[in-house]
C-alpha cells in the first residue's frame, strides 16, 4: 500500500469526490488559490476552478449558513472552518440550523454537507487555536462527528462523510497532518459508525480519540512489557458511536481507560464510561445499540468495572512549550492509568 | 415605473387579505388556547411579502422570519397546512415538528421560518449559491426585520452575497421595532438600505405600504438577481399593528403612533389604486373578501379536525 501523509489523504479524498460528483463544492477561508492554511485543499482550485472551490471572507456564520442553504438546494458542500475553536463563531448555524433543520421541518429537507475543521494542541498555537471541542458536537442530535487518527481514515471517513445525506463534522488533528501512513490504493471509503480495534488485548480496554490513538498504542506497548494485555479501540466516529465494539471489549476486560485531548467534564470519555457503567453486571449487553435501541446479544456485561480518564487539566491550552507539554496527555500518562485500573 | 399586471395586482390584493384574515384568526385561536407555544403576527405588514412574492416563480426560494406566516402564505403555501402546523397537528407542513417559527414548505421553496433572528439570511445566501453554481436562474428572497439588520449573520450574509454576485434579494420589513425596542434605540442611522452601498450592492428604501412603489422596486431587484446582476437590499418601511408576540401589552409605544399607521394601511390604499384603474369592481371586491374569509374558516376547521401526531413521531427525522 502506498504511504500518504494525512493532509494529502484529505486533499485526495476531496479531489476524488469532486471528480465523482459535480455537486460537491468546497468553501472556506484560503481554501482556493492558496490551497488551505495547512494544504488540505491544495490543487483543488487548479483542478476544479473558482466556481466549485471558493475562497470566502472571514465569515464563519455566512460560510456555514451558505453551505446549509446550498445543501438544501441540491449541492453537497464541504466547508472548512479553519480551527475548531472558531466554530464558536458560527455555532448557531451548526446547532440551531444545520442539526435541527431536518427534524423541525418534519423530514422535508436533506442536508448532505460536511464541516471540516481541526483540533489539537502541541503546536504552541495557544488557547484559541488548539481546542478539541468534539463533545460540544456529539452532544447535539442531528450531527454526525468523526475524528480520524490515521491517513487512511482521514481519507476514508471524509469520503464517507461527503456521501452521507446528513451533516457530518470531520474533526482532523492538525498535529497529524504530517503523519505518514498506508492508505489503500483506489476507492477507499471508511463507513461511518464503526470503531477499529487498533490492538487486541484481554486485560484492559483503552478507548482513545484522534492523536491519543497513537499515544495509546505506545502505552499498550509499554505495559505489554510488564505483562499487561491492553486492547486499543479507536471509535473513529463519535456520533453515532459504535457502542457494540466498546461494550464487547469492556465485557471482556472489565477495565476501561479513556484518553482524549478534550477536557474531562462531560467529555466523550465520560460518555463512554457512563455507557460501560450502564452495562456493568448486565446479563446481556444490547447489540446494535449505537442509536440507543437494538436487540440483546450473547455478551455479558462485566461484573465489575474499573475506569480512569486521561485528559488534560481543566484549563485553556497554554501557549509556552513547557506548559503545553504538561497540559497534553501522552503515552506515559495513559500507561500510568492502565496500571491503576490493573490495581 | 413597472406596474403589476391585473393578474399580479389582484393576486397581491387577495394575498394581503388572506394574510390579514389568517393572522387575525391565529390571534383568536391562540387566545382561545387552541394554538400552543409562541406566536408572532405580521398584521399591518402584509403588503411586503404579498408584493415581493407575486414576482417569484414557483421554484424560487424564500427564507422567512419568525414573523413569517405571511411570507409562507404569499409563496403559495396552503392555509390549511399552515394552520394545522400552528395547531401542532399531524397534517401540518412539518407534521407538527416545527410550529410557527419553523414552518417549512420545501416543495414551494419555503426554506422555513426561523426562530433565530437573522439566521435565515446566510441560508438564503446558500440557496442562491446553489442556483448560481447550477445555473438554474432561481432567485432567493431573504426576509428580515430592522432587528435582524443588526445581527452579525446579516452582515456576513450581505457581504458574501455581494462579493459573489448571488441571485438573492434581501427584503427588510422595517416595522420600526426590534421586539420591544424602537429603531431609534437600536440603530443610529435611519436607513438600513443605505448600508447597501458599503457592501457594493443596490439599496432601495421604499414605503412598504405603497404596493405599486414596492412592486416597482422589488421587480427591479428580482430581475437583477435573475439576470445575474447580483443582490439588492430592499428596505420596505411598514409597521406592526400587534405586539412582538401575542400577549405583549405593547407598553412601549404610544397609541397615536398605531393610529397613524392604521391610517396608512396598505389594503385600502391598494384597493383605491385597483378601483381607480378599473381592475376591481365593488362586487368583485366583496366576492374576493368573502372567498378569503371562507378559506381561512376552512383552514381553521381543517386544523381543528386534524389528528395530533403520534407521540412516537418525536423520534423520527433526526437523520436522513
Amino acid at each position: 500500500m502506498p504511504e500518504v501523509r494525512y493532509v494529502k489523504a484529505i486533499a485526495d479524498a476531496l479531489a476524488e469526490e469532486m471528480a465523482r460528483d459535480e455537486r460537491v463544492i468546497v468553501l472556506g477561508e484560503d481554501v482556493g488559490a492558496p490551497g488551505g492554511t495547512f494544504g488540505a485543499t491544495r490543487g483543488l482550485y487548479q483542478q476544479f476552478g473558482k466556481e466549485r472551490v471558493r475562497d470566502t471572507p472571514i465569515s464563519e456564520t455566512a460560510i456555514v449558513g451558505a453551505a446549509i442553504g446550498a445543501a438544501v438546494a441540491g449541492l453537497r458542500p464541504v466547508v472548512e472552518v479553519m480551527f475548531m475553536d472558531f466554530i464558536a463563531t458560527c455555532w448557531d448555524q451548526v446547532v440551531n440550523q444545520m442539526a435541527k433543520m431536518r427534524y423541525m421541518f418534519g423530514g422535508q429537507v436533506r442536508l448532505p454537507l460536511v464541516v471540516r475543521t481541526h483540533t489539537g494542541a502541541g503546536l504552541n498555537a495557544g488557547p484559541q487555536h488548539s481546542g478539541s471541542l468534539e463533545a460540544w458536537a456529539v452532544h447535539v442530535p442531528g450531527l454526525k462527528v468523526v475524528m480520524p487518527a490515521t491517513p487512511a481514515d482521514a481519507k476514508g471517513l471524509l469520503k464517507a462523510a461527503i456521501r452521507d445525506d446528513n451533516p457530518v463534522l470531520v474533526l482532523e488533528n492538525k498535529t497529524l497532518y504530517a503523519m505518514k501512513g498506508e492508505v489503500p490504493a483506489g476507492e477507499h471509503v471508511t463507513p461511518l459508525g464503526r470503531a477499529e480495534v487498533r490492538r487486541g488485548g484481554s486485560d484492559v480496554t483503552i478507548v482513545a480519540l484522534s492523536r491519543m490513538v497513537g499515544e495509546a498504542l505506545r502505552a499498550a506497548e509499554t505495559v505489554a512489557a510488564e505483562g499487561i494485555s491492553a486492547e486499543v479501540i479507536d471509535p473513529r466516529t463519535l456520533a453515532p458511536l459504535d457502542r457494540d465494539t466498546i461494550l464487547a471489549s469492556v465485557a471482556k476486560t472489565g477495565r476501561l481507560v479513556v484518553a482524549h485531548e478534550a477536557w474531562a467534564p462531560c467529555g466523550v470519555g465520560a460518555e463512554i464510561i457512563a455507557l460501560a457503567a450502564e452495562h456493568r453486571g448486565a446479563p446481556r449487553v444490547p447489540r446494535g445499540a449505537s442509536e440507543g435501541g437494538g436487540v440483546w446479544g450473547a455478551m455479558s456485561g462485566p461484573p465489575t468495572l474499573m475506569v480512569r480518564r486521561v485528559t488534560p487539566p481543566h484549563t485553556p491550552v497554554p501557549f509556552s512549550p513547557p506548559m503545553e507539554k504538561l497540559w497534553l496527555p501522552d503515552a506515559a500518562r495513559i500507561a500510568a492509568a492502565v496500571r491503576e485500573v490493573m490495581g | 415605473m413597472r406596474e403589476p399586471t391585473r393578474d399580479q395586482a389582484l393576486r397581491i390584493y387577495r394575498t394581503m387579505h388572506l394574510i390579514r384574515r389568517f393572522e387575525e384568526r391565529v390571534a383568536e385561536c391562540f387566545a382561545a388556547a387552541e394554538i400552543p407555544g409562541f406566536i408572532h403576527l405580521a398584521v399591518g405588514q402584509e403588503s411586503v411579502p404579498a408584493t415581493v412574492c407575486a414576482l417569484l416563480e414557483r421554484d424560487d426560494l424564500v427564507g422567512a422570519t419568525h414573523r413569517g406566516h405571511g411570507q409562507v402564505l404569499a409563496k403559495g403555501a396552503e392555509p390549511r397546512r399552515v394552520m394545522a402546523e400552528l395547531f401542532g397537528r399531524a397534517t401540518g407542513y412539518c407534521r407538527g415538528k416545527g410550529g410557527s417559527m419553523h414552518l417549512c414548505a420545501m416543495d414551494l421553496g419555503v426554506l422555513g421560518t426561523n426562530g433565530v433572528v437573522g439566521a435565515n439570511l446566510p441560508i438564503a445566501v446558500g440557496t442562491a449559491l446553489a442556483a448560481q453554481v447550477r445555473a438554474t436562474r432561481q432567485v432567493t428572497v431573504g426576509f428580515f426585520g430592522d432587528g435582524a439588520a443588526n445581527t452579525g449573520a446579516a452582515h456576513e450574509a450581505l457581504n458574501l452575497a455581494a462579493v459573489w454576485d448571488l441571485p438573492v434579494v434581501f427584503v427588510c420589513e422595517n416595522n420600526l421595532y426590534a421586539e420591544f425596542t424602537p429603531q431609534a434605540v437600536h440603530t443610529k442611522g435611519t436607513s438600513i438600505a443605505a448600508r447597501a452601498a458599503a457592501y457594493g450592492m443596490r439599496g432601495v428604501q421604499v414605503d412598504g405600504n405603497d404596493v405599486p412603489a414596492l412592486f416597482d422596486a422589488a421587480a427591479e431587484a428580482v430581475d437583477a438577481a435573475r439576470s445575474g446582476a447580483g443582490p439588492t437590499l430592499l428596505e420596505a418601511m411598514t409597521y406592526r399593528w400587534r405586539g412582538h408576540h401575542e400577549g405583549d401589552p405593547m407598553a412601549y409605544r404610544a397609541k397615536d403612533e398605531l393610529e397613524a399607521w392604521r391610517a396608512k394601511d396598505a389594503i385600502p390604499r391598494f384597493r383605491a389604486w385597483l378601483v381607480e384603474r378599473g381592475m376591481l369592481a365593488a362586487d368583485e371586491d366583496e366576492r374576493l373578501v368573502g372567498a378569503v374569509a371562507a378559506e381561512v374558516d376552512d383552514a381553521t376547521e381543517f386544523a381543528r379536525r386534524s389528528p395530533w401526531p403520534a407521540p412516537e413521531a418525536a423520534l423520527e427525522d433526526v437523520h436522513a
